[in-house]
């Protein structure tokens, strides 16, 4: 617990060339948090991004004082993925709940994060984009058709509890990130999956917000080419291996 | 080593290992009836029918894949409002960022 006994966020984001976005992010969780007095903080994981996203950082940190923002612009590794920044975000991260979202605006801020979790006890609040008014802008009907054929053969095979697995805004307590982060291996979309299989297994409640996906305002996506068939592959392995 | 994992007391089954466990049992109570030597008297129509059963069922859980994600395709909710308020909430933020000082 944090100290003092009440609740403290700690929002974990990492970037890469996101100096556009960044600011807009923080303003808005900033926003969020103090207008329902929440105490929070935010650790911006940068990998050394070019575009100058660590100054921005830093920037931010004189703005809103440095027990809010937290940068880390330490070059973590060559191969930088989620898994390794959030380990990396933990470490210093001083709240007893860990949000995960991205920092390119294309997921909606949302207190319902915080508001679930209250109501239920939840370990993890997950965001799905599926259910109740959850859904995506900007997205074109191949899109869709993938994303929702994706998870329908994630269903029928893994059957999780979750409606929506490939997705990245969570709200998790610290404890229970930390267990789920030594259990997990793979990457990308795929160790989104596992973290939720795995927390089926080891017991944890898992409760669902529906979130908004806006698609890219500013900065380029970084989807690849090959996504599909590494999806299939990890699914397939967690098929087999959970 | 696998297999002994399968009956250890700590060993959850894998998703794959159920989906075995499962086939395996419908499959041999499947071959068992269908495939059966006529000492198990089964009357002719629920034997003719029993054979192509898999088949059926695969196909039967086809139409339900396409219906249901096809349903779900077209009920997936595009946030118009998600992104007006997006759009007015960066405004917001890069009017007051500036003014607190923050070079873009």
């Amino acid at each position: 617990m944090a100290p003092g006994g009440t609740d403290k966020f700690s929002v974990l984001l990492p970037t890469y060339n996101e100096r556009e976005n960044l600011p807009l992010v923080v303003w808005l969780l900033a926003r969020t948090f103090q207008e329902s007095g929440n105490d929070f903080e935010i650790i911006i994981i940068d990998d050394g991004s070019p575009d100058g996203t660590q100054e921005i950082a830093e920037q931010l940190e004189k703005i809103y004082g440095s027990d809010k923002i937290v940068s880390l612009g330490e070059i973590i590794s060559v191969l930088f993925s989620s898994g390794t920044a959030y380990i990396h975000g933990m470490k210093h991260a001083t709240g007893n709940f860990i949000v995960i979202m991205d920092a390119d605006l294309s997921h909606h801020v949302s207190l319902y994060f915080v508001l679930k979790q209250k109501e239920g006890n939840f370990d993890i609040v997950s965001g799905t984009r599926y259910k109740g008014n959850g859904g995506v802008y900007g997205w074109d009907l191949k899109r869709k058709l993938i994303s929702r054929g994706a998870n329908f053969i994630t269903q029928v095979l893994l059957r999780p509890g979750a409606s929506d697995l490939t997705g990245s805004f969570r709200l998790y307590r610290k404890e229970v990130l930390q267990k789920l982060m030594e259990k997990c291996v793979s990457k990308g979309y795929v160790f989104q999956m596992e973290m939720i299989v795995r927390a089926r297994q080891l017991g944890y409640t898992i409760g669902e917000v529906p979130i908004s996906f806006v698609d890219r305002v500013y900065g380029e996506s970084k989807l690849g080419g090959n996504e599909i068939v590494s999806f299939l592959k990890g699914l397939l392995t967690l098929f087999a291996t959970t | 080593i696998r297999f002994s994992r399968l009956f250890s007391p700590q060993a959850a089954m894998t998703k794959l290992g159920q989906w075995l466990c499962g086939l395996a049992l419908l499959g041999s109570a499947w071959a068992a009836l269908a495939l059966a030597s006529p000492g198990l008297r089964l009357p002719a129509p629920l034997r003719e029918a029993l054979l192509p059963l898999p088949v059926y069922l695969l196909v039967a859980f086809g139409c339900y894949s396409l219906a249901t994600v096809g349903y779900r395709l077209a009920t997936f909710n595009d946030c118009e409002e998600a992104a007006a308020e997006l759009q007015e909430h960066i405004s917001a933020a890069r009017a007051d960022l500036s003014r607190r000082g923050l070079c873009f």
